[in-house]
């Protein structure tokens, strides 16, 4: 039960990046330290091919699942690859190792493979951000919304949705019948 | 707009299906699921979640840095201190400020004694959802006893909103280290009944052993955290992967179980709890007078004394305070994952700031909201009685589950 105390410090984070280079070189559009972390920038066609080599690779070895978010840049300071970003963040379970994989995703609608097949976890993340961003996941076996109703049309985390909404609330379903 | 494809379940001849939840005393919370039966034996299972939703994370990109504070005591409300602690470690973090040593050492024994305070509830919990009344109440009555400390400290029992960006809201009160010290020692007794009752009592191990098991590699898969990661065997921690507050100076260990089954998941809260009460105690040793904010008046509000008295104080007493984009606390344009341990597991803010005194994006990664996806993938094949022991195990939070 003993569990030292392990840190992913800047040599860690050097081996796993001279790794990833040697292999994925091609595919990585940008990569840098952040926090704890170490960020790569990759494009979303892409994220399948990284993120598994991230999960299968002896070396490396990022089995754990964190996180799967969306961020939409369109009003941010500074100039980005593309308007949405899908945002993966996984975790090396004996080391401690942290990456974040910043995936840039094109299209309208905003279409990007979903990591369903390597990290199951990824399913309500995936829901979450098409439910938010309207990003679509290919691959995904169930992405509907999630969070919001069923009946929702906009998506609220994108920058140009007011913070008080656009009165939706009344032509829900379940406030109609309550009317009636 | 897109069109979504919806699910359906298909019904065969033999199954039927039933709706629990979310308004059910079995189900913690807001907590909806729908079982497709065959006779008592769960065949699939949809889970359905939002409930609550209330919107946070576009709460964060119109509340300033501080005033987010208060949603985070919303996310589990079971220890809104831990929630509190992360969120101000993340903006620090972003900021690269570093508390000083006081503040630290409190941030660590309120964020374990909140620790206890949710784990013993979550023990009492699953115990009385499988049928013993009594040992919900001992464990409510050691919280009650916590929940008076922190309403001492922090003002309030639920909403704490207790830290600052930088530092904390105020100082502890007279008598904290005692009246704690006391309160570890009832702690400790309660947790020594709640062990003799349960463990080698046969109808509690019978409806929860070998009950709802993950393996490893499912917890990895499905980004389990926290006890329910520790019980399968994943030795994942924050206290003892990064270095944070004063956790590298304290002596404990991180319990791991390799079952992986409902019953790990009781013991293993049981391990932390008695970890959590052996670090405030050494936490508390650790307690030095000083100063509990950083001395940067363009972060933390000045003293009182001095906003009254002192021009330059009162003109920083307003920056910190007002809005728009030339007041106010201002992290550098950048963005950065922060996680610490709440009781639950891994609680991370994802934070981009474009410079203005609020977040662009404020992301929420709440372990509620991953533990609880797994339960799809476990229930098929138990009964349905079983679902009260899983989900009692599996201490789900409604408010950090749908933020």
């Amino acid at each position: 039960m003993d569990h030292p105390l392990i840190r992913f410090d800047a040599s860690a984070k050097a081996k796993v990046l001279a790794r990833l280079q040697e292999q994925r070189g091609s595919e990585l559009l940008h990569t840098y330290e952040e926090g704890l972390a170490l960020g790569i920038d990759v494009h979303g066609q892409n994220i399948l091919s990284v993120l598994s080599f991230l999960k299968d690779d002896p070396e490396l070895g990022f089995t754990g699942f964190l996180d799967v978010t969306a961020v939409d840049y369109s009003k941010y300071v500074l100039p980005q690859v593309e308007r949405f970003a899908v945002i993966y963040i996984l975790m090396s379970p004996h080391s401690g190792a942290r990456v974040k994989v910043r995936a840039f995703v094109a299209g309208d609608p905003p279409t990007i493979d979903s990591a369903t097949s390597l990290y199951q976890g990824a399913g309500w993340g995936e829901r979450e951000a098409f439910d938010f961003f309207g990003i679509k996941f290919v691959g995904h076996p169930n992405l509907k919304r999630i969070l919001m109703p069923d009946d929702y049309r906009d998506f609220p985390l994108r920058k140009e949705y007011p913070l008080r909404g656009r009165g939706e609330r009344a032509d829900f379903e379940v406030y109609r019948a309550f009317k009636d | 707009m897109y069109s979504y494809e919806t699910e359906v379940l298909e019904q065969t001849d033999n199954t039927v299906f039933v709706n629990v939840g979310p308004s059910h005393p079995a189900m913690h919370g807001t907590l909806r699921v729908k079982l497709e039966l065959s006779g008592e034996k769960i065949v699939s299972v949809e889970q359905e979640i939002g409930y609550l939703h209330t919107g946070f994370e576009k709460l964060g990109e119109h509340h300033s840095y501080n005033q987010f504070i208060t949603v985070t005591d919303r996310m589990n409300y079971l220890s809104p201190l831990n929630n509190n602690i992360g969120y101000a470690q993340a903006v620090e973090e972003l900021m690269g400020i570093v508390v000083p040593r006081r503040c630290q050492v409190i941030r660590t024994v309120l964020a374990e004694m909140s620790r206890i305070a949710d784990h013993i509830v979550a023990v009492g919990l699953m115990t009385m959802d499988l049928g013993a009344f009594s040992s919900v109440l001992w464990s409510m009555i050691e919280r009650e006893k916590l929940y008076d400390i922190f309403e001492a400290t922090t003002g309030t029992r639920l909403t704490t909103s207790y830290t600052r960006v930088g530092g904390l809201a105020f100082d502890l009160p007279d008598g904290f280290v005692k009246r704690t010290r006391e309160i570890m020692d009832t702690c400790t007794d309660t947790l020594g009944q709640l062990r003799e009752s349960f463990v080698n009592n046969r109808i509690f191990l019978d409806r929860t052993q070998g009950v709802g098991v993950i393996s490893k590699a499912d917890a990895l898969s499905f980004g389990l955290t926290g006890p329910m990661a520790r019980a399968s065997g994943v030795p994942c921690d924050q206290r003892t992967y990064r270095p944070y507050l004063i956790y590298p100076e304290l002596k404990f260990e991180v319990p791991i179980y390799t079952e992986g089954d409902s019953l790990t998941r009781y013991l293993i809260r049981l391990d932390e709890l008695e970890q959590s009460i052996s670090m405030v105690r050494q936490a508390l040793d650790l307690l030095e007078p000083g100063p509990i904010n950083v001395p940067n008046s363009k972060y933390v509000l000045p003293v009182k004394k001095e906003t009254y008295n002192d021009m330059e104080s009162l003109i920083h007493h307003f920056k910190v305070t007002m809005p728009g984009s030339d007041h106010g606390i201002h992290p550098p344009v950048g963005e950065l994952y922060s996680s610490t341990e709440v009781p639950n597991g891994e609680l991370g803010f994802f934070i981009v700031s474009d410079g203005h005194h609020n977040a662009y994006r404020m992301r929420v990664r709440s372990p509620s909201f991953y533990n609880y996806q797994v339960l799809t993938k476990i229930l098929p094949g138990h009964m349905v009685s079983d679902l009260v022991a899983i989900l009692g195990s599996m201490n789900i939070i409604a408010g950090e589950l749908d933020r």
